[in-house]
């Protein structure tokens, strides 16, 4: 038989807020253990959280951008259950009446966009870090994550393969670097995902046993690990046996899924209201707030690339794929109004280089203002394309301006004939057989002699100049 | 000199004539307490009798006061006479101890109580029991036991109790002190070691009602750290109280005037309803039909709470750490198992297990959402009343003081001591319970005012002048 797998994300991300949900410490990444805390993320005997409205406001972004219902009614309940990283043994969160849902979003695939509905967006907070030494046998906390806003985003089960789960994440992990709410560092645990994912008899409506799939660091980790899961059940099916409900656990190294200990996941979390943050109203003008507030999203701005430069889609998808990339863009326009030549050098030689580096191009030692003046000076025909490279190449090495580097490196572009003549007579001394070519009537054959001109010339020969030059040369 | 029989606002003025230093009024307490403790035993552990100067002055400058065990106050033990909180020394100050601080009033120790306020008779400390000044094989009442006990015995001035069922006003009634439970939301509660969070409040335990509305004046108003305190204005609330109560209208619920109520109790309530009529009170009858749910929906939305609060209590981070369990469970879960076990005693447990029972899966549906239900139609009995009088009168407690031990096998007819104070928790109104007669045995009565929300004004108004016309707040025990 052939099944259709059914597979659900539900994506944890941490909001950036300036400091934590339910207390007024600092939320940030990566301080010393135990330094960002106070009674209230300690949970100590007596403390109180009261809301941080700025978690709010970012929540109601996220919501609003997937298309949300956003709750006017909406409270916070208590989830119950025992871990030494959850300082109170309950975490508040939201259960039955989540502050945002029936959203949706277009995912891209190579053969168009899919729409995936939204089942919830809802508010909680992150709990603690367990440290586990190699030496002795105690186990540590580090509370500085606990209290940490967390936004939970819930899809409907409309994804049907892995590649599908991977575009979903991509492209929810787009919008919410578009809101600028969260780092959406999966390595940071700033964004976290699992999945569910069952099988059905292709054809059919119906959902089978799902497995919930947890542990993937990685959008990489969560294709591989569907995919996996995916093989998995359709072995049990084929061989007759039944699918078991249960939470398995994606292990990088064996590459495989294993189930956690059954211990481990029998919870009745006892939810219920949580009586110390009173049910709250959400004003039509906070939503309204909200909405105004809201960035240009990767979709519109897609759209508006192709509309307003004549880009085509893959080459506005690739300058917005990132928001800091299609930032630059816009600032390099206000400087320099040739958008094509922009989108070239980004899509081109800037992109080898941040590919090559490792680095986005907020990594890179590159403003818009440098990097206009460096597309001016090939433009206006002073350095060759080529050397426009080099210079590139230079300019992220040393940070000097364009204009700097021609003059120290002599790569201004060489026109005139005199000072090309010398290098001509070389090239055509060196490459008898292309010479022999054009001669006997292969009229491309001076493309390569061209280039070899302007290898010679580290690049600044002027090509134009070349080429009529060694046709001139050649014809006589 | 007696300064410890004195009241607050009588030291006050002893204070700002300069005939009386606060290391004064220290040292008629430490005598005081030398002399009576050992019979009474209404602290936690021992108080301290040194001058903590600060630099504040306010309505309570150079007045000492004592709080319950389950208020934090920075670089004191708090441990709500409870093993598992042993050792548990608050780091920060409650909001309520920061606003005494702030008007001058010394922190002079931590009253007795029933394990995190679990009880209405003071003998599930962990401690000891605290006896009834008046007799001391009577209980004082509970949960605030120990800070009614002390505040009568004359071996504190003033003192702050909590209220999650009657846990102010019970004790006030059995020991004849005045004890207000406010509003739900006008005092802060940060600070206040949770047991039942939609329920709690913070009040002040008093010699007499002045003394009372000067406390509460002191500890009451918004709190940015505790998102359910009321964004109200506190009134003046010892000015305001001198206004006579001619025309105020009085509410008896027919539903707390039935059998079960003691007869001194009874009596008390009727030469009390005459002495407000004198003073120029309406009264009528009213319904409150929902009343003979209150202690069924209160012992399950109470202990829900209780069973998430006291979740934290598991060995990890402060208090009482145990190891062990059995082979077949990982270290972390027979820490949990044996530090709970050996930490809570049987009634914590109890209640515990009934709370984490009504939440459960399957059983949410029928005790807990029920319970929130009717709830509200408590709240709407109260509302409807309030349309068209200003105060309730009710006993306070349908017994006096029951003896030591004579209720501890029964739980249920412990609970049903709280019968006439569960219902105000329920409605989140304010309630105060003024000393109003003694038993043919000796033992104080109080009866019980209850206003609409925020209606603390009408409450110390009514107490005011029926204190003014009666003399009960004066007797004092023979310890």
């Amino acid at each position: 038989m052939k099944y259709e797998p059914v597979i659900g994300l539900e994506v944890h991300v941490q909001l950036k807020t300036a400091t934590k949900a339910f207390c007024g410490c600092a939320n940030v990444f990566g301080s010393k253990e135990n330094s960002n805390i106070c009674p209230v993320c300690l949970g100590l005997p007596g403390s109180l959280p009261v809301l941080n409205e700025k978690a709010l406001k970012a929540a109601l972004k996220v919501a609003l951008a997937l298309g949300c219902q956003v709750r006017s009614f909406t409270k916070f309940d208590r989830k119950n259950y025992y871990y030494p990283d959850l300082p109170k043994n309950f975490q508040i969160s939201q259960y039955d009446m989540p502050f945002s849902e029936h959203g949706s979003l277009d995912i891209s695939l190579e053969d168009g966009t899919k729409h995936i509905r939204i089942k919830r967006v809802h508010l909680e907070e992150d709990a603690g870090k367990l440290i586990h030494p190699e030496e002795g046998a105690d186990s540590l906390v580090d509370y500085n994550r606990a209290g940490t806003p967390l936004l939970e985003i819930v899809s409907e089960p409309d994804l049907h393969s892995p590649d599908e789960a991977y575009a979903y994440l991509t492209d929810l992990k787009l919008i919410l670097q578009y809101l600028d709410i969260s780092d959406c560092d999966m390595e940071k645990g700033s964004l976290r995902c699992d999945a569910n994912v069952s099988l059905r008899p292709a054809g059919t409506t119906g959902l089978g046993v799902k497995s919930e799939l947890k542990n993937m660091n990685s959008f990489r980790a969560v294709r591989l690990a569907l995919d996996y899961e995916i093989r998995r059940q359709e072995a049990e099916l084929g061989d007759g046996r039944l699918v078991v409900q249960e939470t398995r656990l994606w292990n990088e190294k064996k590459q495989m899924t294993l189930p956690m200990r059954s211990k481990e996941e029998a919870h009745d979390y006892r939810y219920f209201p949580e009586p110390d943050l009173p049910p709250f109203v959400i004003s039509a003008s906070e939503i309204e707030e909200a909405r105004q507030g809201l960035p240009e999203l990767p979709k519109e701005k897609r759209g508006r690339f192709v509309a307003s430069f004549g880009f085509s889609d893959k080459d506005a998808a690739t300058l917005t794929a990132a928001k800091s990339l299609a930032d630059f863009f816009e600032a390099c326009l206000k400087l320099y109004d040739n958008p094509k030549k922009i989108a070239h050098w980004l899509i081109g030689p800037v992109s080898f280089q941040m590919n090559s580096r490792g680095q986005d191009i907020a990594g890179l030692r590159l403003s818009p203002a440098f990097l206009t003046e460096l597309i001016d000076l090939v433009e206006t025909g002073k350095i060759s394309q080529l050397a426009g490279k080099e210079v590139l190449q230079e300019m992220l090495e040393s940070g000097k301006p364009a204009a700097k580097i021609v003059e120290e490196e002599n790569l201004a572009q060489v026109s005139d004939a005199g000072s090309l003549s010398a290098v001509i007579e070389e090239v055509i001394a060196a490459n008898k057989k292309s010479v022999d070519d054009f001669k006997a009537g292969k009229e491309n054959a001076v493309m390569f002699l061209v280039g070899q001109v302007m290898r010679l010339s580290r690049g600044k020969a002027n090509p134009k100049t070349a080429r009529e030059m060694l046709i001139e040369r050649l014809k006589a | 000199m007696n300064l410890h029989t004195l009241t607050a606002l009588e030291l006050r003025s002893r204070l700002d004539r300069g005939s009386v230093k606060p290391q004064d009024i220290l040292a008629d307490l430490r005598g005081r307490y030398e002399a009576v403790e050992k019979k009474v035993m209404a602290f936690a552990r021992p108080p301290s009798f040194e001058y903590r100067d600060g630099a504040a002055a306010g309505a309570l400058k150079g007045i000492p006061v004592v709080i319950k065990d389950n208020i934090c106050s920075q670089g004191d033990l708090t441990e709500c006479c409870s093993k598992i909180l042993k050792g548990f020394v608050a780091p920060y100050d409650a909001t309520v101890v920061e606003r005494l601080k702030k008007s001058g009033a010394s922190i002079m120790g931590k009253a007795n109580m029933d394990e995190f306020a679990f009880g209405s008779s003071c003998e599930t400390s962990c401690f000891h029991p605290t006896r009834n000044p008046w007799n001391l094989d009577c209980v004082p009442g509970g949960s605030s036991g120990g800070s009614c006990a002390c505040v009568v015995a004359d071996e504190a001035i003033v003192a702050l109790g909590s209220d999650t069922g009657g846990s102010i006003r019970q004790p006030a009634s059995l020991c004849g002190v005045v004890g207000m439970k406010p509003t739900y939301g006008r005092v802060s509660r940060y600070g206040l070691v949770a047991f039942a969070s939609s329920l709690d409040q913070i009040g002040p335990i008093t010699k007499d009602v002045r003394d009372n509305a000067l406390v509460l004046g002191v500890i009451a108003g918004h709190d940015d750290r505790d998102a359910t305190s009321a964004h109200m204005d506190v009134p003046d609330y010892l000015a305001e109280m001198e206004k006579d109560i001619r025309g105020l209208r009085v509410a008896i619920p027919r539903e707390y005037f039935v059998e079960g109520m003691d007869a001194d109790v009874r009596q008390a309530m009727m030469e009390a309803k005459a002495k407000l009529e004198s003073l120029g009170a309406r009264f009528g009858e009213v319904r409150l039909p929902h009343t003979d749910y209150a202690v069924a929906v209160y012992y399950i939305i109470a202990t829900a709470e209780a069973s998430s609060n006291l979740a934290r209590f598991d060995g990890v981070q402060y208090g009482l750490r145990q190891t062990g369990g059995s082979k077949d469970e990982s270290a972390l879960v027979g820490m949990y198992k044996e530090t709970r076990d050996k930490g809570f005693g049987a009634e914590a447990k109890r209640r515990l297990i009934l709370g984490t029972y009504v939440l459960s899966s399957g059983y949410y549906d029928a005790y807990y959402l029920r319970a929130s239900r009717v709830r509200r139609l408590i709240r709407e009995d109260f509302d409807k009343v309030f349309k068209e009088y200003d105060v309730v009168l009710t006993p306070t407690s349908p017994t006096p003081a029951f003896r030591i031990g004579e209720k501890m096998d029964n739980p249920l007819s412990m609970y049903l001591s709280d019968i006439y104070t569960i219902s105000v928790n329920l409605a989140g109104v304010p309630a105060i319970s003024v000393p109003c007669g003694f038993t043919g045995s000796g033992l104080p009565v109080g009866m019980q005012l209850i206003g609409r929300p925020f209606g603390e004004t009408d409450l110390y108004r009514a107490a005011f002048h029926y204190e003014q016309g009666t003399s009960w707040h004066k007797q004092k025990p023979k310890l």
